[in-house]
């Protein structure tokens, strides 16, 4: 597969605890093709959130080769690694993460800052994306005085601003009721659609189905990988 | 870029107002102490300096030592050793610039319904060369005015304020102790002296004069005190061994006997005091640089807080693309802003308590664009580099440890 965003070969981690090695992603193969739109589910602690810091670059591998856009990250310097998370990857998160003291505008333009774009632009690309995601009224606001499924829609517009090819969410829904997961859902959808690839963390099988295809992790393994079946087709 | 990273650094600031001003608090009061400290101090240094060239350069005292007399041993300056005809032989030794002898006192002055308690030096037109005093209006009186014994004053602006008020005393006559004096000369200010007395409060008359009709000496010829200038301040310890030399020799003074006089270096005195102002200035600016330094250790501190404290923030940060040099111009710039605008205030708060203590206390006290210069470079300093730690530490983060931080 030439365009391949993601391809990852024989990837393990483990965490050094008190009782030595802990091993959490144990031979992990994985390749996701541009464009592609991918739910990964599996029960708590078998690794989906150590496998997503990995591919956003956050985390390193202990072991295997992750390459991005055809680049080995394991070879990046801190300096790069931070181009690719700037440039390449949008993350969203599951506790939103945007900066309390700052404006939804402001927070949404903070990427443009690190790769040298002027005030005036980084304003014009934020206000932009905020009303991408329906929050033009709220340019100015604070992120504590919006409800939880707006910060979240700030959260994706601040991870769009600097046009990414790749999004990663882990659980962007978990915090929200289904309604607003839905909404939030919808709009991955109609990123999907104009070709950013997606990854994206779920528990839960209705927002597991705006996926293309679903990845199942099992104690640090992936043990089924197969497209989303159509609602209603009996397994 | 760097203009961006500056911008985040002062809204965090904003966002922590007190804290912000507390952590500046430290630099203010630095600053200010140095500024403060450095100021009173070149104050001194120039107060000293204008009182010594005042004095006169090159100068020696010659004091006219003990004499025993049946036991009895007057202290220095208590006796007649020393005779005019002393002085004159000085004047021909080799490096002196000018002698003087002199006999004074204090006397009361009257002029018309004033009167004023002066001190009234009697001595030879030499003096005002050594002391280099000029005469302003009129004229010194002359060595013929000294032999003659001539009933002549010169007045300090001081007396003749005193005495005269808004009248010019040239030509006037007034009257030391009953007989009248007739005003030749005016003296140029002089200001304080070294001891702190007002050298303006004064009358010289020829030496003779004062001898004579003035304080009645039982010993006219001799006189308490000679002033020696040199030519240079080179010449000095050569004129020193020489002049007593002389002096040993006129007044018969047996190898293994003490002096009758004493020697006395006025330049050295007045450097070693010129010199103990320049150290206590710079003592002055030491302490109150201690003062600097712990701001700064306060700058460090408080950037270490916020850095944990910010900890997630950073983590978020650097999830979003920023790279170790964005981090640490953000936390560098915070610790230099705030100490360049703590060093700004405090050098207004230095300069408005220096100029305080100069109109409540008079004390003379100088602010130079150098003295701002230093606190404004020492703050600079102090701001990369007790914030560059905190800065790099925060800089060096791991973004997943940062972002998991809670
Ligand atoms: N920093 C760490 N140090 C040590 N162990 C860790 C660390 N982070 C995660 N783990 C362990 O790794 C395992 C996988 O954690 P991870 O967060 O990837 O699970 P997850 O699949 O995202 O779970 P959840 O669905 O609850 O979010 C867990 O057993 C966890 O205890
Ligand atoms: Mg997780």
């Amino acid at each position: 597969m030439v365009d391949a965003v993601i391809r990852i070969e024989h990837l393990y981690k483990s965490y050094a605890t008190s009782a030595g090695e802990f091993p959490v992603l144990k031979d992990v193969n994985l390749t996701i093709a541009s464009g592609d739109f991918v739910a990964i589910m599996g029960p708590s602690g078998s690794g989906k959130s150590t496998f997503m810091n990995i591919l956003g670059c956050l985390d390193k591998p202990s072991g295997g080769t992750y390459r991005l856009d055809g680049r080995n990250v394991g070879e990046l310097a801190r300096d790069e690694l931070a181009k690719l998370r700037n440039r390449t990857i949008g993350f969203v998160f599951q506790g939103f993460n945007l900066l309390p003291r700052m404006s939804l505008q402001d927070n949404v333009a903070l990427p443009l800052i690190y790769c040298g774009i002027e005030r005036e632009t980084r304003r014009e690309r934020a206000r932009e994306l905020l009303a991408r995601v329906g929050l033009e009224r709220y340019v100015d606001a604070m992120p504590n005085k919006i409800s939880g499924g707006q910060q979240q829609r700030v959260a994706i517009a601040r991870a769009l601003v600097n046009h990414p090819s790749l999004i990663l969410a882990d659980e962007p829904t978990g915090n929200l009721d289904s309604h607003t997961g839905e909404e939030i859902m919808a709009l991955f959808e109609s990123l999907n659609r104009e070709g950013i690839t997606i990854v994206l963390v779920t528990h839960e099988a209705d927002i597991a189905q705006h996926a293309q295809r679903q990845v199942h992790f099992l104690d640090g393994r992936i043990v089924r990988d197969h497209p989303t079946l159509q609602v209603g087709a009996c397994v | 870029m760097t203009l961006a990273m500056l911008g985040e650094a002062w809204r965090a600031m904003g966002a922590n107002r007190l804290r912000t001003f507390l952590t500046m608090l430290g630099m203010v009061i630095g600053v200010g102490a140095v500024v403060l400290m450095m100021s009173i101090g070149q104050g001194a240094q120039h107060a000293i300096k204008q009182s010594i060239s005042a004095m006169g350069s090159n100068l020696f005292i010659l004091l006219s030592g003990s004499t025993s007399s049946g036991g009895a041993r007057s202290g220095s300056g208590g006796g007649y050793t020393l005779k005019v005809e002393d002085a004159e032989a000085i004047a021909g030794l080799s490096g002196v610039q000018a002698v003087a002898p002199i006999h004074s006192g204090s006397a009361q002055v009257v002029y018309g319904p004033n009167n004023w308690s002066t001190a009234i030096i009697g001595t030879t037109p030499s003096y005002l060369d050594a002391r280099s005093w000029t005469v302003i209006a009129g004229n010194a009186f002359t060595d013929s005015d000294v032999r003659s014994a001539t009933r002549v004053a010169l007045i300090g602006q001081t007396s003749a304020d005193n005495l005269f008020g808004d009248e010019n005393p040239l030509g006037k006559t007034l009257r030391i102790r009953q007989s009248p004096f007739v005003i030749v000369g005016i003296l140029a200010s002089k200001g304080q002296g070294m001891d702190g007395r007002d050298q303006d409060d004064t009358l010289i008359i020829p030496l003779t004069t004062a001898q004579r009709q003035v304080f009645g000496s039982q010993f006219p010829g001799s006189v308490r005190m000679v002033m020696v200038q040199t030519t240079t301040q080179e010449v000095m310890p050569a004129v020193e061994k020489s002049m007593t030399g002389l002096l040993r020799q006129r007044h018969r003074i047996r190898e293994g006997f003490d002096n009758d006089f004493y020697l006395r270096n006025l330049t050295a005195v007045a450097d070693s005091a010129a010199e103990s102002t320049r150290i206590m200035s710079m003592l002055l600016g030491a302490i109150a640089s201690v003062s600097l330094l712990v701001g700064g250790i306060g700058i460090m501190n408080i950037m270490l807080v916020s850095v944990t404290e910010r900890t997630r923030e950073i983590g978020i940060r650097m999830a979003i693309g920023a790279r170790e040099r964005d981090i640490l111009l953000q936390f560098l710039f915070e610790a230099i802003i705030i100490s360049v605008i703590g060093c700004l205030i405090g050098l207004g708060l230095g300069v408005v308590a220096a100029l305080l203590v100069e109109s409540l206390t008079g004390t003379i006290v100088i602010i130079s664009a150098g003295t701002g210069a230093v606190a404004f470079g020492v703050a600079a300093f102090v701001g990369i580099f007790f914030g560059f730690y905190p800065a790099r530490k925060a800089a060096r983060l791991d973004p997943i440890e940062a972002l998991r931080y809670q």
